[in-house]
């Protein structure tokens, strides 16, 4: 069986990030950039469904500008079999990209899609389950624990409730959630194996998949400024307090 | 408490501006290193030095190692992650392709090295001294003796230590006593007593390999009497497994300023009946040895200088942005600022950036040459690098770890009280700093080697081709009209000749008047550095220059990096001229003062 692993490039998770001053979105220029880290814990599922010899080969896939090579490269030194780049310079928004995963899903036949639940730039939460609708699949979201038998995969997800655990017959999509595992460091043999592991560049026009943003972006802010908190004198001012001003009781 | 975060991009523009990288790639045997690849090597060991030496540096500070039933129990965490920096592969990096290692450059392992001294000097100390025994081994040990150790040590799964240093021989090891008695059987038992051994014994690994300086029963007097020994601490069985211990044990761990975590044991080698040994290569030959390995030990201890220098300017830089104390000067009614807004604490960051980015700097340039003395086909070629990387050698060492401790006080300085308090983290850098000076050859040592070996018996040779190439960087600077460059060129051009000025004297007065040279010594050493430094940040300038002229989406970084340098230039090669001010005029108090007038 082979997984499929799509990985984003987003700003690394220790940068802060700026709103460009024009406001029309965030400040990528020379920002170091990362794999999204929700997408890394896909990637080492994926690597470890590979070394239990559930899975057959592990292909990690980044849909976007050139630089999601580098990307894609750490990927491969955590243990993906090889790499898809599917090159553009647009604006790629979730459907796009889950079209996108289809087009390459139909071509290479996985038995299994492991994503991010979410990436750490936009938040979309919205990738998998499309991908998952257009290929007419199974979807498991937010999983934090995974185990594959008898064609099927019963996934544990993290759910407002508590943990929540489905049966779905594959091949499907399952999204991961922070608890699902924690990444390995990729060792030094590794990073160097990497380099000579396949690598395929694609054109997205290449692959007749329609990617024009649905959404337009209008405006792009600072979220306000906290001010400071209030003393209260007793109970009884906090409680008149939360419920004439804050209105939340 | 602020995370260590590799400096990535000035560690790429050091590789591709300054050092060469796309020169080094094409050395017989570097090919592997290419850009990418670099890349690469550098973002994971970012996150390994981030995610797991860092965290355990204030742990290993506060618990330090403990001596117990025969054993050093390294500080909590220890074990796991030494397992893991093993099974990373780390170990290898620049190990030769022999005996499993990876064989990549040396200007490669030095940032990566740097990288793990910012994270955590203790914990790195041991591959350090693992890599040096392996050296060892590989330049003079037997074929038996390379295939015994080499592939465990390499991997990491055995660690190395070098047993130099005796109660009575420290800096001079002709005083060594360790005595090496022939079994007959091509082995030998050895006894004696050695100190300050790094790493000597711990808990990570099952077995230590240990290389001694020790003396056979008829060995000539002095240095030409010494002999190399490797004395493993559990005896290998005939499948190659450690077997029997060893009569060598770790009898106390010192107490210390510095590197709480790493041990410092005296071990007692033969206190039972004599620790058996193998010697490495021939006899009486063990000094000339430990001197082919040395540039490679200084140049190392150079860089944990750097690294720790790193990461003091981080941690200093972190504070200075969020302590909110005081007013901004010369601004009225205006609100409490944090005191990266003050003058001073500015100043002190710069000198901390600006020293730091140009030791880099110049140990990656040094580290490439290492590259090129040793891969280059051309033999003139190869043989020019050495003669530049000896010379550079003291430079590395000595200039780095004095700059080091600076570095590190000013860290503490820009903490102001808390700086004092553990807690902080920033004294832990301070007294981490001050032992890099000290080991493998005190600074003094370093500024002899300099001005003796490498300058004066040589008439000065390859420093005055040196300054010759830092004189075309200062006519490529003169061809500027910018401000800054202009800036910088004033300063640069009187560090040289500053620079010129004691290496004329050196060369007119070692031979005739060694003491007087000798007061200058350190003063010269520091003199080359900041000159050097001042080289490097002048190049990088005028590379930056040069990016920002054709267009660039990073106009901050470079315009940084030209602002930086012009800080270099008017707060640290402007030290040249005093510099070289105590070298030509200040010997004289230092050797009319009589010993009962101090």
């Amino acid at each position: 069986m082979k997984i499929l692993v799509p990985v984003k490039r987003v700003v690394d998770y220790n940068v802060k990030v700026r709103v460009k001053s024009d406001q029309t979105g965030m400040e990528t220029a020379n920002v170091k950039m990362s794999a999204n880290p929700f997408d890394e814990i896909a990637i080492e599922e994926a690597v470890r469904l590979r070394e239990a010899g559930i899975a057959t080969e592990v292909i990690a896939i980044s849909c976007g500008v050139t630089a999601c090579q580098e990307t894609l490269r750490t990927a491969l030194a955590i243990g993906a079999d090889r790499a898809i780049l599917v090159e553009t310079d647009a604006e790629l928004q979730p459907l796009a990209v889950a079209k996108i995963l289809k087009a390459i899903a139909d071509k290479e036949g996985p038995g299994l899609i492991i994503a991010g639940k979410q990436a750490i730039d936009d938040d979309s939460n919205q990738t998998g389950q499309m991908t998952a609708a257009l290929l007419g699949w199974p979807q498991a979201t937010f999983a934090s624990k995974v185990t594959i038998a008898d064609g099927k995969a019963q996934v544990t997800r993290e759910v407002d409730g508590g943990l929540e655990t489905l049966s779905i017959n594959l091949p499907a999509v399952i999204t991961t959630d922070l608890r699902l595992n924690e990444p390995r460091y990729a060792t030094l043999p590794n990073i160097m194996k990497a380099k000579k592991k396949p690598f395929e560049i694609i054109k997205v026009a290449d692959l007749g998949v329609d990617i024009t943003p649905r959404l337009k972006t209008i405006k792009v802010s600072e979220p306000p400024k906290r001010t400071a908190g209030v003393m209260v004198p007793d109970v009884a001012t906090l409680v008149a307090k939360l419920r004439s001003e804050a209105k939340v009781i | 408490m602020s995370e260590y975060n590799a400096p990535l991009r000035d560690m790429k523009f050091v590789l591709q501006e300054l050092a060469g990288l796309d020169q080094v790639v094409q050395l017989p045997g570097c090919e592997e290193a290419t850009p990418d690849l670099v890349d690469a090597i550098l973002e994971e060991a970012g996150k390994f030095a981030a995610g797991v030496l860092s965290p355990l540096n204030v742990v290993g500070d506060e618990h330090g190692v403990v001596l117990e039933n025969d054993v050093v129990k390294t500080a909590p965490g220890w074990i796991a992650a030494y397992k893991q920096f093993v099974d990373g592969g780390w170990n290898a990096l620049a190990c030769p392709t022999d005996h499993g290692g990876q064989g990549l450059p040396r200007l490669v392992s030095t940032l990566v090295e740097e990288m793990w001294n910012s994270a955590n000097i203790s914990f790195t100390l041991c591959p350090m001294l693992t890599r040096g025994a392996i050296e060892a081994i590989e330049l003079r040990g037997s074929a038996a003796l390379k295939d015994a150790y080499l592939p465990k040590m390499v991997s990491g799964e055995w660690t190395g230590t070098m047993n130099l240093t005796e109660s009575q021989a420290g800096s001079d090891l002709a005083a060594v006593r360790t005595r090496a008695v022939p079994q007959g059987d091509g082995t030998y038992k050895v006894f004696g007593q050695k100190i300050f051994i790094t790493y000597g014994d711990h808990d990570m690994t099952d077995n230590v390999i240990h290389l001694v300086l020790g003396r056979t029963p008829d060995a000539p007097e002095g240095v030409k009497g010494i002999s190399l020994f490797v004395v493993p601490k559990f005896v290998l069985k005939a499948d190659g497994t450690p077997g029997a211990r060893n009569d060598v044990h770790c009898v106390s761990v010192e107490h210390k300023l510095g590197i709480h975590a790493s041990p410092t044991c005296v071990l007692a080698f033969g206190d039972h009946g004599g620790a058996i040994g193998y010697v490495v290569g021939e006899e009486n030959r063990g000094l000339e040895y430990m001197f082919i390995m040395m540039n490679a030990a200084r140049f190392a201890v150079g860089v944990e200088g750097i690294g720790l220098s790193e990461r003091a300017y981080q941690r200093a830089r972190e504070y200075a942005r969020d302590r909110v104390q005081g007013t901004e000067l010369g601004i009225k009614g205006g609100g409490k600022v944090p005191i990266i807004r003050h003058p001073d604490v500015r100043r002190m960051l710069l000198l901390m950036k600006s020293q730091t980015e140009a030791m880099r700097a110049v140990a990656c340039v040094v580290g490439a040459a290492t590259d090129a003395a040793r891969c280059h086909p051309d033999e003139a070629v190869r043989k020019e690098n050495q003669a530049f990387v000896d010379l550079m050698i003291p430079i590395v060492k000595g200039w780095s770890t004095e700059n080091a401790i600076d570095i590190a006080s000013l860290g503490v300085q820009i903490h102001g009280g808390m700086g004092f308090i553990e807690e902080t983290g920033a004294a832990q850098y301070l007294r981490d700093a001050r032992i890099t000076a000290i080991y493998e050859g005190t600074t003094g040592i370093q500024a002899n080697d300099l001005i003796g070996r490498k300058i004066a018996r040589e008439g000065g040779q390859t420093i005055k081709a040196l300054i010759g190439v830092m004189r075309k960087v200062e006519a490529e600077l003169g061809k500027q009209s910018d401000a800054e460059l202009t800036a910088i060129r004033k300063s640069f051009a009187a560090g040289l000749n500053a620079l010129e000025e004691s290496v004329n004297y050196i060369v007119a007065t070692y031979a005739s008047q060694v003491q007087l040279a000798s007061v200058g010594a350190v003063p010269f050493l520091k003199l080359f550095g900041v000159v050097a430094g001042g080289w490097q940040m002048a190049r990088a300038a005028l590379a930056s220059k040069k990016h920002l002229d054709a267009g660039t989406s990073e106009t901050a970084f470079y315009k940084t990096k030209i602002t930086t340098a012009r800080f270099y230039a008017d707060h640290v090669l402007s030290q040249a001229m005093s510099l070289s001010y105590a070298v030509v005029n200040g010997a004289e108090a230092t050797t009319a003062i009589a010993d009962e007038q101090f």
